[in-house]
């Protein structure tokens, strides 16, 4: 078996975050690291929306991200640290609009390995040097300069490595012009590994050490190292340094230590400044608990600077230091506002924060104010005793502070954002869709989502009005060629046509020179200030002043067809002529002398826009009765010759020339296309060659039931092609790529550009005799996604067989209970005690709850309908018991009724796994299912995390235990159990009476349950431990699953005994058969493996397109999602594995990361095919795409069509 | 390793181990091996961002709150050290 890996979304989680002037303009973009890929977003600062300039996959995991500028540059580096045991400088080029690696240097093996440096990064704010460190010992630095030439030039590496010390983080000093300095908070381990009393342990300390670069000596020096406070996690730089030309400090250098629960301020020879972390005042606050500081920002303006800081539960605070020169006076901290829990947070000069989430969507926030002058309670250093510092050992007494909504920011923009998938399902649930959907549980807490994700663009309707009658067609048109939006619309009825003028009303007029008593047949803007109207009867040319030049059909003969540009006209009559017409230098229009016979009646015409600075387009296409295309000159030499001839299939529909890029075939210059609609619902896309004539690279396309009609319009300014078919597609140039997308939309009967003043952008459209406005907001996008937001974290979902209801089960660790949270509130009122009601009423989307102890826990059973996208149901769990898996069983001893049983348990600690109790719990379904009605519930000794209905009974992965039961009146009967699985088990399917059995760290087993003897046995497992999380059944004897570590893999069971076992038909044999290097007594082998660089969260064999062929659909946590394409025949692996193998040689991973070694991070890739990695062939420059071509023997068109064909014949994107 | 050759590689040896932390040798002991696999896989999960987050989801808590846990941790992983026989 051969597969082909495609991404059809790539991860979206946002790891780290940058700023900088990355393309070197003045404005500031944003760089996020998704964990695989990199992406640059632009904040336009008027609208306060971001927009993604370039996206691009790095095949390796990027670890670390840093801004770098040279002194006195204007342009901004990446710098990126990964697992490829390189250090790469990343510059953007805007004019190419892609990331060019300017250095990479090799300095260890690859993997996110101990010590080898890329999980740290601190570079010199003067921009001189940068210092790239390991988990532990190992920390290098680089100097950067330029050299004369003004190329950035990198050094050797310096070492800066101290053995058994383990790095807690590395940030870089702000000294000024003085020898650059770097502060690192380390561990060392040597004593405590050697003291068995545990003393040493006890006395370690955590250290802040200095290290200094002598630029003159070419070394790094240990210049300084002092304890500090043990529970220390988070360095940040504080400004330092004079200004060359006042003489005057910017701050007073040195750094903050975040601690668990203090901020300290620190520099070398300077008294210590200490406040404490202000803690939300919250009756249910666990006072156990430390608080950390997880990311924090140093912003510096004109003279002065100041310093967000994002505690674990989101709150931000600012930090000011009031400094005299180099002396701190006081450390200041204040609660700020409270947003998501971010990875980073990024402060832009034009005064936006982006906040990368850790988790969910990133928002884009803009400063309103910054919190100077409001009633905060702020807590100084200077409040407390020798600044905080008399005894450094002792916790400073808490401070407090009441959480509010926003005050100092607006949510801006929001990026959509999958991460974290936990589960999803795919299947065809809304109604009129003909593809399926896919359904995820994301998120984590309060703010989880269930989200229906669809194929397509999202449309936003603007206006939508009924027509007193059903028009055929819509045009909208300017009346003069600069004017900025358009005047009319014109709409064209089976005996009539309507126009109305587009002003502040949309309402009728009368005086327009167009013909109101015949259909309309085309509508153009024609010359400078002249219309154009074509009608069966005629053309009719209306001049600036309303004088009306009307040409008319010769009798006993109409006009079929017609097609337009600002210059040209050509009309099909009824005899199966051509009528060419021209305008010339004085805006009449002429007629051509001769007309063109085509010898077979004409359905569609097309001639494409004039290019600019042209008279005329030389080109007219013209699609016949005998199912042809005809290609005909226009130009002046060689008027109506025809040059080729295209023979359809189908006799087609509509023809639309448009001129468009694609970098992938050209880079440079927009490509002339020829878009054939068919009959058939079939639309063929060839390229037309400009010199010949001749049409080439005919790739096709199925786009719905009926016929297709194609109408160019404008997106961005780009021209771009509608096609309208049972679902309207839309043919556009995002990023220089051209993108092919359905809308989300009703079917459409004719559709136009529409631009005016409100809506610039827009689209008219008709259904029926319902006139519409839209647009489309998200273009890029491939997914459209709606969310249902939940309570807790999804765990688990699944769908009701008939209903259509989808179950799902949602908890939370360390987060109590509502039932329990009102309690001791009560508790704590009954007690006399004061509890503050708006902080227990915030809305915990934003705040979060409040964090309880471990092994305390919040869960809950939702029953949700997916086509209205509403909650119809909750039923809470109670008794600190959290839910860990569902099935939906038809017990045969109840007449297959339906029961839904969830797998829970109680008082659960995760590390070491352990409960008091777990429970199976049988609920059946009422009111058809929108409600549950508990019926029992049975103790079991572990967590039961794995379920499923299994011949009429239920199978359950209870901890180690594989048990099958059966319903009885007070309990689920326990029938047959199999103890010998190794960790727990966490993945159940089946088939027949086989079971397979993911287990937490040994891999998928096959057991098989014999009927007769009551026997469950396991008769064959993997060769390789494999930590489970998530797999599904192939085909009978085939298993598909993945593990923690991001891989995917395919294991087959041999068919001999597959047949071997199911003949046996006690299970004796299997019992008594020896087991296999100490397992079961078979092994499944290994048919493909694949390192996905996502953990992968659910695999779903399905079916994308209608009648297409079976895929498996993966998602992965960080919001992946994925196909593995079967290849069929022998013929394509060759051929797409010899082109990987290419690509590989060409296509450097941007952290320098090995294509083979990265997809074979843990085991060597095995018959998958990186289809991510032969879709960049389109990227490739045109001179290596041809050799690669060459080298397959085909062109470069051919392997271009063959890369769109497999990915949408597999998945219809 | 032959004992022959741990006398003549002995120095090369040893720097070597000072130099890749976490290599093992014939006369590791137990707690040092395990020692040594806790902080290597402590490190492997603050350096792989997807299972920093499918541990933070699982515990319910921040990111940096678990990359923090984890990097203490690696101070030491298995409990101290086992008493030494003095003979």
């Amino acid at each position: 078996m051969h597969l082909y890996n495609l991404t059809l979304q790539s991860a979206t989680a946002a790891t780290q975050a940058i700023v900088g002037n990355f393309s070197g303009a003045r404005q500031q973009e944003i760089i996020v690291s998704h964990g695989t890929r990199l992406e640059l977003l632009r904040p336009d600062v008027q609208t306060g929306k971001l927009s993604t300039v370039i996206s691009s996959d790095v095949f390796g995991s990027i670890r670390s991200l840093a801004t770098f500028r040279l002194t006195g540059g204007t342009k901004d580096y990446a710098i990126v640290g990964s697992d490829s045991g390189r250090i790469v400088i990343l510059d953007y080029d805007p004019r190419t609009s892609s990331f060019v690696k300017v250095h990479q240097e090799t300095f260890g093996k690859s993997g996110a390995r101990r010590i080898v440096p890329g999980q740290y990064l601190a570079t010199d704010p003067k921009g001189r040097a940068v210092m790239i460190g390991a988990m532990e010992k190992a920390k290098l630095v680089y100097i950067l300069n330029r050299d004369a030439a003004a190329n950035l030039t990198i050094s050797s590496p310096l070492e800066a490595h101290k053995n058994s010390s383990i790095i807690h983080h590395i940030v870089g000093l702000d000294v000024g012009f003085e020898n650059p300095m770097f502060a690192a908070l380390e561990v060392d381990y040597t004593e405590s590994d050697q003291d068995p009393t545990g003393e040493a342990f006890n006395n370690t300390d955590k250290l802040l050490t200095y290290y200094e670069l002598d630029l003159g000596l070419n070394h790094v020096v240990r210049k300084w190292s002092e304890p500090t406070d043990p529970r220390a996690n988070l360095l940040v730089q504080v400004p330092g340094g004079q200004l060359a030309s006042s003489e005057r400090f910017d701050g007073p250098s040195g750094v903050l230590i975040c601690a668990e629960d203090h901020i300290i301020y620190r520099h070398m020879d300077a008294p210590q400044h200490r406040v404490p972390i202000p803690r939300r005042k919250h009756p249910l606050e666990d006072a156990e608990r430390g608080l950390i500081v997880t990311s924090a920002v140093m912003h510096k303006m004109k003279g002065a600077f100041f310093f967000l800081l994002q505690s674990e539960e989101g709150d931000l605070y600012k930090v000011t230091i009031e400094h005299q020169e180099e002396e701190v006076k006081a450390l200041k901290i204040k609660y700020f506002d409270t947003v998501p829990i971010a990875s980073s947070l990024c402060i832009l000069k034009s005064g936006f924060l982006f906040v990368a989430s850790e988790f969910g969507n990133q928002q884009l926030y803009q400063f309103q104010k910054l919190g100077d002058d409001d009633n905060e309670p702020e807590f100084s250093s200077t409040d407390y005793h020798s600044f905080g510092m008399a005894q450094p050992t002792q916790a400073l007494p808490r401070a407090h502070f009441r959480p509010r909504p926003l005050e100092n920011l607006a949510l801006a923009d929001e990026l959509e954002s999958l991460n974290p998938v936990l589960d999803a399902k795919v299947m065809n649930l809304l109604p009129n869709s003909d593809t399926p959907q896919i359904f995820t549980a994301n998120g984590r807490g309060a703010r989880s989502t269930f989200r229906t994700l669809q194929h397509g663009l999202e449309v936003e309707e603007t206006v939508s009005s009924d027509l007193p009658g059903i028009p055929n067609a819509v045009w909208t048109t300017k009346v003069k060629e600069d004017d900025p939006f358009d005047s009319y619309i014109i709409l064209s009825f089976v005996n009539g046509t309507l126009v109305l003028s587009i002003g502040e009303n949309i309402e009728e007029i009368q005086d327009t020179g167009f013909l109101s008593s015949a259909p309309t047949l085309a509508v153009q803007q024609i010359g400078s200030d002249a219309l154009l109207q074509v009608h069966p009867q005629g053309i009719r040319h209306v001049l600036a002043d309303r004088r009306v030049n009307e040409w008319r059909v010769p009798s006993g003969k109409t006009i079929v067809a017609a097609t337009t540009n600002k210059r040209q006209v050509v009309v099909a009559l009824s005899s199966a002529e051509l009528v060419y017409f021209e305008l010339d230098l004085d805006g009449q229009l002429n007629e051509f002398q001769d007309r063109k016979a085509m010898g077979s009646t004409v359905l569609a015409l097309s001639i494409g826009e004039v290019p600019e600075g042209r008279q005329r387009t030389p080109w007219l296409a013209v699609g016949c009765e005998d199912q042809t295309v005809r290609i005909i000159s226009l130009d002046p030499d060689s008027t109506l010759e025809p040059r080729s001839l295209v023979a359809l299939t189908s006799p087609p529909s509509s023809i639309c020339i448009a001129e468009m890029l694609d970098a992938a075939i050209n880079r440079t210059q927009p490509t002339l296309f020829v878009n054939i609609g068919l009959q058939t619902g079939v639309l063929i896309r060839a390229v037309l060659d400009p010199a010949s004539g001749q049409l080439t690279d005919e790739r096709k396309r199925f786009l719905g039931t009926r016929p297709v009609r194609l109408i160019r319009v404008q997106i961005q300014q780009q021209p771009a092609i509608l096609a309208l078919s049972s679902r309207t597609w839309l043919n556009y140039t995002h990023q220089n790529l051209m993108h092919f997308t359905p809308l989300i939309f009703d079917v459409l009967d004719y559709a136009w550009s529409f631009s005016a003043e409100l809506s610039p952008e827009g689209l008219i459209g008709i259904t029926g005799s319902v006139l519409r406005i839209f647009r489309i907001p998200k273009l890029g996008t491939k997914l459209k996604q709606d969310s249902v937001p939940l309570s807790y974290t999804p765990r688990k979902m699944l769908t009701h067989p008939t209903n259509g209801y989808f179950y799902l089960i949602e908890a939370d660790h360390r987060v109590m209970g509502e039932g329990a949270a009102a309690q001791k509130i009560q508790e704590m009122r009954s007690q006399g005690k004061a509890v503050d009601e708006e902080v227990v009423n915030l809305p915990p989307e934003q705040f979060g709850r409040a964090k309880a102890p471990a092994g305390t826990w919040a869960s809950c059973i939702r029953i949700l309908d997916p086509v209205e996208g509403k909650t119809v149901n909750v039923i809470t769990l109670d008794n600190n018991e959290a839910a860990f898996s569902l099935a939906i069983v038809p017990f045969a001893a109840r007449q297959n009724e339906l029961y839904l049983v969830v797998g829970t348990a109680q008082d659960t600690f995760l590390s070491p796994r352990s409960c008091k109790s777990g429970f199976l719990r049988a609920y059946i379904f009422t009111e058809d299912g929108a409600n549950l009605e508990f019926l029992h519930k049975t103790e079991t000794d572990d967590v039961p995390l794995a379920l499923l209905a299994f011949q009429g009974r239920l199978v359950a992965g209870v901890g180690k235990a594989l048990r099958i039961y059966d319903v009885g009146k007070k309990k689920l009967l326990r029938k047959v159990e199999n103890k010998t699985f190794s960790s727990a088990i966490v993945s159940l399917n089946t088939q027949g009476s086989r079971i397979l059995v993911g287990d937490m760290q040994e891999s998928v087993s096959f057991a098989v349950y014999k009927a007769p003897e009551n026997r469950l046995l396991v008769f064959a497992d993997d060769s390789q431990p494999r930590w489970i999380t998530c797999s599904t059944m192939v085909d009978y004897t085939t298993v598909a699953a993945a593990d923690r570590f991001g891989n995917i893999f395919v294991n087959r069971l041999d068919i001999k005994v597959s047949d071997q076992v199911d003949d046996d038909p006690n299970g004796a044999g299997i019992l008594h058969e020896k087991g296999l290097l100490m397992g079961a007594p078979h092994k499944t082998k290994l048919l493909s493996h694949f390192h996905v660089g996502d953990l992968v969260t659910s695999i779903h064999k399905t079916s994308l397109v209608a009648g297409g062929r079976e895929v498996l659909l993966y998602t992965g946590l960080h919001g992946t999602i994925g196909i593995l394409v079967p290849l069929v025949s022998k013929e394509d692996v060759d051929f797409i594995s010899t082109l990987e193998q290419h690509i590989r040689t060409e296509q450097t991973s941007l952290v320098g990361r090995d294509h083979l070694s990265w997809r074979g991070y843990y085991v060597p890739v095995k018959a998958v095919v990186d289809g991510d990695l032969c879709e960049s062939f389109a990227r490739l420059p045109a001179p290596k795409q041809s050799a690669i071509a060459g080298e397959l023997d085909r062109t470069v068109s051919e392997v271009l069509k063959k890369l769109e064909q497999l990915r949408v014949t597999a998945s219809g994107f | 390793m032959s004992s022959e050759l741990r006398y003549t590689a002995n120095t090369q040896l040893e720097h070597l181990h000072a130099r890749y932390t976490g290599t093992g040798h014939a006369d590791l002991s137990k707690y040092d091996w395990l020692t040594h696999q806790h902080r290597d896989t402590l490190a492997s999960i603050v350096g792989h961002p997807t299972l920093l987050s499918y541990l933070a989801i699982a515990d319910g808590e921040a990111t940096g709150r678990v990359k923090f846990e984890m990097t203490e941790r690696m101070l030491q992983p298995c409990g101290p050290p086992p008493a030494k026989d003095d003979d």
